[in-house]
């Protein structure tokens, strides 16, 4: 599928010896497992009766509220304890590679907290309109649920997801290359409601957001956005928020970069100009190659990343039929398509949208091949609804240079061995 | 106006924008914000001054209590101290490879500094400082930024006349105008570029934590994820640990306590004090008081709320002892998992023990 044989990457690189044995013994073990045909004797898990097959299981009063069985205690967030200085100002990661369609279940969604997760309970919860309109009000949880609701699934994906990767390829894991991202069906209520009911006065051009946690991590959004699809979220995928994601109340900023999706929102200040604050100047600002710097970088820009087969998720069967799949979404609305490549982005062909997400939301695809066993660079290329294509890493560098740290949509590099492992890599462009 | 909000205001039904806030039908829920609970939450400071409150302070106050409230984390100067934030320096760096992003090399608006001082530091014991306070650790930091002399006292008077060295290093999203244009295109679907070969990677940088890629160990016991080694390396890594002191091993028997360590410890307790308190008159702050804390229980001092983890290892026997407390310092979330205290622990052997002899000092 793709030569490699002019670099030595027919030896996994970075592979230990016991760890390339065991990989290849693995893939040959799941090829004569995998093939029907070839069975030589009895499978004895079809042939003897097994103890869940004779035994009973656990009664409905065992578990009121349940965690994804002990076999899959390795699909967890992870860390990078190197990123920052404390882990309760930090970030972790959704473990994207081990996941299928497209919601992200809370318990593993990745969690980006500034002075920690904060336990606030609804009776002890108020938010506060206040600035440049008519009535400044305050709500209890219980005002919030008279107002009406909408429904809406949305992808939340953090400024510098991916930013470990601007200066070359750095963490070998699709978790930590793109694991900063999560996705969820929200109900709330349209802050444009909470605005309206505060009566906003003529002057009024911007809102100030601010979380009721000790960084408050105040953001500045401009009023047409806070009017057009901004919710003030309660729940996702049906329940209430976790703790780690705002409990009780969270704003939702469709499309835009996750720190403004200000969490344990307490206050909403309307004001004539942007506040500012540490987190729109300081931080979540695109330095450029001429010492300047880009600020209001809101939108999420048009990004995909092929799941698996991605490094923590290996071929473990050997050649033949291959599930490629992977992740696209767009801040600036639909992805109309995702295209895969097999040899690095010389040749391309279209992925199937198993998923087509809404406006704003992850889409799934999958591409299903035949796997000769030969090496492959995978890539995988988004196109929204406005025809942005997705650029490769080296056509962001060279409008943005290496210090930009945020907005990193450039297209990712899989590399795949012999023997299904699979590193994180880049290609010659 | 930015591009983007003009793209919103081009593409979308308007209809919110149609939908006049002002002219609006209200449900009537809420209840009037009284003007003290607006002043409590509404204190956010803009670029022209607004929101400023009134005070002033000025660098030599403010650089008390920077040392007492910031250098922990930021260093005595602003040169950071581990991973934290470097505050001061990093002048004419925003074009190297490795730029130095401080409040003097790189944010723009005095204000941002005040808000953020005054709102959320110090990280763990937010919003204690006075409005007074606030104005002498900014002044404090701006003198360490070289942008005024050590006589400076700032104001809400004064407050704006200051400008910041790179207020104009900043400008609007212009993604639309300069991307777009290079990004918006057919798609190649074949022969589109030369055949390629790998350039980088990941194992080169080796950053990866340890465990993560399981396909290696698909027999891996659980929970050997957790707290795996951090390799070196990497934007923000933290220096590389000291090499280990020899000596000082633990004597048993409450020997006499060496004048020399306590007051090394003394030292070092600057760490600690933005959150303990000791000595007499000791109260609980963000973290318990610690006077007598060699011989007490773990969870011990009454009316502190502890993690549920250290109130059942007390409730389990668990006692300070030199001993345990060289181990909960040396690692203290690896020690106690699910403590509240964030403080990252001493490595340094010698630094523990001097530590321990300045507690056992301050204990009966």
């Amino acid at each position: 599928m793709t030569d490699l044989s002019d670099d030595d990457t027919h030896k996994p690189a970075g592979v230990s010896r016991r760890g390339f044995l065991r990989t290849a013994s693995l893939a040959a073990g799941g090829a004569a497992l995998g093939g029907a045909a070839s069975a030589q004797q009895a499978d004895p898990l079809i042939t003897e009766v097994q103890d869940w097959a004779s035994m009973t299981g656990e009664g409905v009063d065992a578990t009121p509220y349940g965690l994804p069985i002990r076999f899959e205690d390795d699909v967890v967030r992870r860390t990078v304890s190197w990123l920052t200085a404390d882990p309760i100002s930090s970030i972790n990661f959704t473990p994207i590679h081990a996941l299928d369609g497209t919601i992200t279940p809370q318990g593993c969604a990745f969690e980006r907290h500034h002075s920690g997760a904060i336990e606030l309970s609804k009776d002890d919860y108020r938010l506060m309109i206040t600035g440049l309109v008519d009535r400044p009000l305050v709500f209890t949880w219980e005002d919030l649920q008279r107002f009406p609701r909408e429904n809406h699934v949305y992808f939340c994906e953090c400024a510098a997801n991916s930013g470990m990767e601007w200066a070359g390829a750095q963490l070998n894991g699709a978790q930590f290359t793109h694991g900063m991202i999560h996705n969820m069906e929200y109900s709330g209520i349209p802050l444009r409601l909470l605005l309206e009911e505060a009566g906003v006065q003529a002057e009024g051009q911007w809102v100030f957001v601010e979380g009721a946690d000790a960084s408050s991590n105040g953001r500045s959004i401009p009023l047409e956005k806070a009017m057009d699809d901004v919710l003030v979220a309660f729940t996702a995928n049906g329940e209430a928020l976790r703790k780690e994601h705002g409990y009780p109340v969270r704003l939702v900023v469709p499309g835009w970069e996750g720190n403004m999706w200000v969490k344990w929102v307490r206050r909403i200040g309307v004001n004539h100009s942007a506040v500012e604050a540490r987190e729109e100047t300081s931080k979540y600002t695109d330095l450029m190659p001429d010492g300047r710097a880009r600020k209001w970088t809101w939108e999420m820009d048009t990004k995909s990343v092929i799941t698996s087969p991605s490094p923590q998720k290996p071929i473990t069967h050997g050649s033949g039929p291959l599930v490629i799949t992977g992740l696209a979404w767009s801040g600036r609305g639909l992805i109309d398509r995702v295209d895969v490549s097999l040899d690095g982005g010389v040749n391309w062909q279209p992925a199937r949208l198993g998923t087509q997400g809404g406006r704003y939301a992850l889409s799934r695809f999958y591409l299903e091949i035949d796997w000769d066993g030969s090496p492959m660079l995978l890539q995988s290329r988004a196109v929204d609804e406005n025809g942005y294509v997705q650029p490769t890493k080296d056509a962001l560098r060279e409008i943005r240079g290496l210090n930009s740290v945020y907005h990193n949509n450039g297209i990712q590099t899989w590399a795949v061995y012999e023997n299904g492992a699979v590193e994180n890599v880049e290609v010659s462009s | 106006m930015s591009k983007s909000v003009l793209k919103i205001l081009a593409t979308t039904a308007l209809a919110g924008l149609i939908a006049a806030p002002a002219m609006a039908q209200t449900l009537g829920l809420g209840r009037p914000a009284l003007p003290e609970e607006i002043a409590a939450w509404d204190v956010a400071v803009e670029p022209d001054g607004t929101g400023l409150p009134v005070g002033s302070g000025d660098v030599f106050t403010g650089e008390d209590l920077w040392v007492e409230n910031c250098a922990s984390c930021h260093g005595d100067f602003g040169e950071g101290a581990g991973a934290y934030p470097v505050i001061a320096g990093g002048e004419d760096t925003l074009t190297n490879r490795r730029p130095v992003k401080t409040v003097g090399s790189y944010w723009p608006y005095l204000s941002t500094v005040f808000d953020y001082v005054h709102r959320s530091m110090p990280f763990g014991n937010a919003q204690i400082l006075s409005a007074d306070d606030t104005y002498a650790i900014v002044a404090y930091i701006l003198y360490s930024n070289a942008i005024v002399e050590d006589d400076f006292t700032l104001s809400n008077e004064n407050f704006t006349d200051v400008v910041m060295p790179n207020a104009e290093g900043f400008y609007v999203d212009d993604r639309v105008e300069t991307e777009f244009p290079i990004f918006v295109h057919d798609v190649c679907m074949s022969d589109c570029t030369a055949p390629v070969h790998i350039t980088r990677r990941a194992t080169d940088l080796q950053s990866t934590p340890e465990g993560a890629v399981t396909v290696f160990a698909p027999d891996r016991p659980s929970g050997v994820m957790d707290g795996a080694g951090a390799p070196e390396g990497g934007e923000g890594a933290a220096a590389p640990a000291e090499a280990p002191v020899e000596e000082a091993a633990a004597e048993p028997a409450m020997p006499a306590l060496d004048p020399e360590l306590v007051a090394a410890g003394e030292g070092l307790w600057r760490q600690c004090r933005s959150c303990h308190q000791i000595g007499e008159g000791a109260r609980n702050g963000t973290g318990p008081l610690l006077t007598d804390v060699v011989g007490r229980h773990a969870g011990g001092v009454e009316g502190f709320r502890y993690s549920n983890p250290m109130t059942q290892a007390g409730e389990e026997g668990l006692i300070w002892t030199p001993e345990t407390l060289d181990a909960f310092l040396a690692d203290p979330r690896g020690y106690m998992r699910g403590t509240r205290m964030s403080f990252r622990g001493l490595r340094d052997e010698a630094d523990r023990q001097a530590m321990i002899a300045y507690l056992q000092s301050q204990s009966q």
